[in-house]
């Protein structure tokens, strides 16, 4: 009898204990953000892993690879495999850590890394922070992530506030997120156990247009300091021995875009680093012109993003350069990279027709991330 | 490390961990480490003060014995008759006494020095303006932890040996051990020596039953602190920052929701210490009994920091009271005013000193004064009426029980609330004025109109609020008869689901973190 | 010990303070009480009860205290 009791408490102990870390992963599988209606951004980074095929190349940067570059046309203009990893002001050592996640699965040809972010030095904004690296797995390559990205007694770049962030709730989001319990709405029960695919293969599609004509733009503000931060430019040494190690080229890329301004300080330090190091460096803002970027019909925020014109014009030209100078093959023959391939492809261009319809209705959009 | 960072919890768990796996004679010693870590994770450059009170506090012990020693040796040596022998002890007990108060000077010189230099050389020079930049000579360290509440103990250890009421202790570690304890550092309870000392230095096996019980009162103290304390401090806050324009309704909203705040937050953290120490062997006195079911003011300080009061009562009010001058004062005034005033005189003396000394320890400022005289005269003057409470009850018969208990407990928590106040608003016009306006403003529609929605707290912020306090009332009625210790004794499985589910509450329901702002996660930039 | 049941009924009319052996611990005798008995005593038998003596134990009932005052006047 004291036996057969002792082992009914222990019992229900065990069980309590269970049932107490089911409802947390309830409890975290709710109450983190979920990014699929209004701001999207937060969605991105975790796409990567519903891969089924390797890539043959690999983008890592912030915005300026994920509204810039689109694989899908990649695709359909030269047969190239691709994939964007890039997030919201992703800062460099995020796309270093990233890309060493991804080497650490596949072995692609080249590696592009677009230099906006050089010029961060420090972390910027928790919620960034977030963006890039919730959608991670849980590897060391996160936890390394995790531990250079977070603010320690740093100011927010935009609320001025100090910000204290803490590991454990990196790898417990249920830490960072819980207060949202009073604020949850039907997507957190909707998306709790898979989400919607937002992007083509990282690239963020958007179809509508809000140009700026240059000279609208505000007078450029001279800095007092052009230098690129030691912490950045050693997580670009970082990235170019990994890609050594690994055989990987890496070439460096420079999207086009008027907003924020690109000082000719920065473009002469990623020529000299590039030269130096013997690496590529695609300045595509350089050859905005060439390649006919109209910032008038190409951006669809004044300037800082490509949309679907902008960015097809952009892929077309990296990927003639990826093609021609790097041999990158063509895969469309292989039956196995086309089927899946023509299953993005008809992602792409639903996309693009619901798109372009919810434009003809409204003349905006306001689904798709398009908020604000 | 506060209790509510996930350094202390990771700290305690890894500790508790240890702790049990070693032999039991390491055991003391890996606490006085662990004291001593959890001490300097705060300041670590305070060690100094905490170590100088130690070594005070326990060669001033010695020092007492020495003398009481020495004296009986005298005494037992030669034949002396009994009116030498009386006087030769009489002797011997001042110069114990002298030891006794030269340690205890030295230790509250420290605290005094620490924690009130500032106040009283701002009030010194407010008075005789002897310096134009007062700032220049304040001490900004950071006060080391716990330092009201070890300073104390430590006198009421030497104060205790004088008293031989147990004798003083020869091994230094024990002191440092029973001064430094981590648990109570934060916020007491206050420890006798003849309590704790013993059993930190032998801790007691700890079974499935204390365990079971210490987690439950663990998790039950983080569930107050972080689901009710930390949720409505933003409302406290924001009602006691701007006390000209939150008046009448608003300041009965402040009085009660920092009444909820105060007993969530104090009786949560005690709950976690007293818990925490009983997961490791050592049993530390209650400090709350229901506090807020008290009929009088009186009982209020019998059942609420229940160690505070003891302390002072035990080292302050009655050596006061009972003092020769006070004494001597209590026959002048017998003689020139009347015997019920003489007889009066000792027991006011003492409590208007006690309370002086109770409101400046809670903090070095006016308000804290006049929080601790405020107690003070509402206690004298129910000590007053007490007579006539007397009469009434036994003219109509109404006892303490039913409605009129009832009535008496509201009264008692509202007025200790409104006292209360002092401390919100930190600054005694403040107070009067704010707490005065519940009476002449009446704006009591801001309740029903949404207004209390712009304090920081939302609807569903007030609900959980309201769930809380209900639980908190359930729990206070069900351990009214008899403790929910023993109702729940060998009840493991319980104890240990009641943790869990508590546990879960608090992690979803708790006002930690940073928050979130959905407009933050919105990408505008670059 | 007639004379100290004599000044503890003059605090409190209504207990039975021959029978009560819990006056402290049960709170019929607070701290005010105390010091009044402690200043009547010393009035009435010219003993003082130093802060030392002040325990629950000394004070739960009138033998109690009785004792107390009988020791020191012994001493």
């Amino acid at each position: 009898m004291e036996k057969k009791k002792r082992i009914r408490t222990a019992a229900i102990i065990i069980a309590a204990i269970l049932v107490s870390l089911c409802l947390l992963d309830i409890a975290t599988r709710l109450c983190v953000p979920k990014y699929m209606s209004g701001a999207l951004d937060g969605a991105f980074i975790a796409e990567y892993y519903d891969e089924k095929l390797p890539h043959d190349v690999l983008f890592v940067g912030d915005c300026e690879v994920f509204s810039n570059i689109s694989p899908v046309a990649l695709w359909r203009e030269y047969g190239i495999t691709s994939f964007v990893r890039g997030s919201a002001q992703q800062l460099i050592w995020q796309s270093y850590y990233l890309l060493e996640e991804m080497l650490a699965h596949e072995t692609p040809k080249a590696v592009v890394f677009n230099v906006l972010s050089l010029k961060y030095n420090e972390p910027q904004k928790e919620a960034y922070n977030r963006i890039a690296l919730d959608g991670m797995k849980l590897s060391r390559y996160k936890l390394a992530a995790v531990e250079a990205s977070m603010l320690q007694g740093q100011r927010d770049a935009d609320t001025g506030e100090v910000v204290n962030e803490s590991f454990l709730s990196y790898v417990f989001p249920l830490l960072r997120y819980h207060s949202r319990w009073s604020s949850l709405t039907s997507d957190d029960v909707k998306y709790m156990y898979g989400r919607d695919k937002v992007t083509h293969n990282g690239y963020y599609m958007r179809v509508d247009a809000n140009g700026v004509s240059p000279d609208e733009l505000p007078a450029v503000r001279p800095l007092d300091d052009y230098t690129f931060g030691s912490t950045a430019t050693e997580y670009l040494d970082k990235m170019v021995t990994l890609c050594e190690s690994h055989g990987v080229e890496l070439i460096l890329m420079k999207a086009p875009s008027l907003v924020p301004h690109w000082y000719d300080e920065y473009e002469a330090q990623v020529e000299a680093y590039a030269s130096a190091h013997g690496l590529r460096y695609i300045n595509v803002l350089a050859a905005a012109n060439d390649i006919g970027i109209d910032y008038e019909t190409d951006t669809f925020d004044r300037g800082m993003h490509m949309n679907l014109s902008g960015a097809e014009k952009v892929t077309s030209y990296v990927g003639g350069i990826l093609s021609d100078e790097f041999g990158i093959p063509d895969r469309r023959g292989d039956e196995e990279y086309a089927s899946v391939w023509a299953e993005k492809e008809k992602f792409y261009d639903d996309m693009i027709a619901a798109q372009q319809k919810e434009l003809a209705e409204l003349g905006h959009l306001v689904h798709f991330g398009a908020v604000g | 490390m506060l209790y509510t960072s996930a350094e202390f919890i990771i700290f305690a768990a890894v500790l508790l961990a240890v702790y049990h796996t070693l032999p039991r004679v390491c055991k003391p010693y890996l606490l006085l480490l662990s004291s001593v870590i959890f001490f300097a994770s705060y300041a670590w450059y305070n060690l100094p003060f905490l170590i100088f009170t130690v070594l005070v506090t326990y060669a001033g012990g010695i020092a007492v014995a020495k003398v009481y020693e020495r004296g009986e040796g005298e005494i037992s040596s030669g034949e002396f008759d009994r009116e030498t022998k009386k006087e030769m002890r009489r002797r011997v007990k001042r110069r114990a006494k002298l030891v006794m108060a030269l340690t205890v000077t030295a230790d509250i010189a420290v605290l005094a020095v620490l924690k009130y230099y500032n106040f009283a050389l701002h009030n010194a020079n407010a008075l005789l303006h002897f310096t134009k930049n007062e700032s220049d000579l304040f001490i900004t360290l950071a006060l080391p932890l716990g330092i009201s509440f070890y300073t104390f103990m430590c006198v009421g250890y030497v104060v205790d040996v004088f008293r031989k009421k147990y004798s003083a202790e020869r091994n230094i570690l024990k002191v440092a051990l029973f001064a430094a304890y981590f648990p109570q550092l934060v916020q007491g309870p206050f420890s006798r020596y003849d309590e704790t000392g013993a059993q930190l230095w032998s801790p007691s096996d700890v079974g499935a039953d204390a365990l079971s019980w210490a987690f439950l009162r663990i998790a039950w103290g983080y569930f107050k602190k972080l689901v009710l304390a930390d949720r409505v401090a933003v409302a406290v806050n924001a009602l006691a920052g701007d006390a000209d324009a939150y008046r009448g309704a608003y300041a009965l909203a402040a009085v009660v929701l920092y009444s909820i705040r105060i007993y969530a937050d104090f009786t949560g953290g005690i709950d976690i210490t007293i818990g925490l120490s009983e997961a490791l062997g050592v049993k530390l006195r209650e400090n709350f009994i229901r506090p807020y079911f008290s009929k009088s003011i009186a009982e209020y300080w019998r059942r609420w920091h229940i160690s505070l009061g003891e302390w002072f009562r035990e080292y302050l009010f009655y050596p006061l009271s009972i003092a020769g001058p006070v004494g001597k004062a209590s026959k002048w005034v017998k003689k020139h005013v009347g015997a019920g005033a003489a007889k009066r005189f000792p027991v006011y003396v003492a409590t208007v000193i006690v309370w002086f000394v109770t409101g400046i320890w809670h903090g070095a400022a006016w308000n804290f004064i006049a929080w601790g005289m405020a107690n003070c005269v509402v206690i004298l003057i129910s000590q007053e009426l007490s007579p006539l409470y007397e009469k009434f009850h036994a003219k109509t018969g109404i006892g303490e029980g039913g409605a009129w208990g009832a009535f008496m407990i509201v009264r008692t928590y509202f007025l200790m609330s409104m006292i209360r106040m002092f401390d919100v608003y930190a600054d005694v016009g403040k107070t009067f004025s704010a707490v005065g306006s519940i009476f002449t403003t009446f704006n009591y529609g801001v309740f029903f109109d949404g207004s209390m929605l712009t304090l920081g707290l939302t609807g569903a912020d007030y609900a959980l609020l309201a769930v809380g306090c209900a639980v908190i009332f359930a729990v206070s009625v069900l351990g009214g008869k008899k403790s929910l210790r023993e109702r729940t004794s060998g009840r493991y499985a319980l104890r240990v689901s009641l943790s869990c589910l508590l546990a879960v509450a608090t992690l979803v329901f708790g006002a930690y973190g940073i928050g979130y702002d959905a407009s933050q996660f919105i990408y505008n930039q670059f | 010990m007639d004379t100290i049941l004599q000044l503890l009924s003059e605090l409190h009319e209504d207990i039975d303070f021959e029978e009560c052996d819990s006056l402290v611990n049960d709170g019929i005798l607070d701290s005010f009480d105390i010091v009044t008995l402690i200043g009547e005593i010393a009035d009435e038998f010219d003993v003082q009860i130093t802060a030392d003596k002040i325990t629950p134990e000394n004070f739960n009932s009138a033998e109690s205290i009785w004792s107390l005052v009988s020791e020191l006047m012994d001493e």
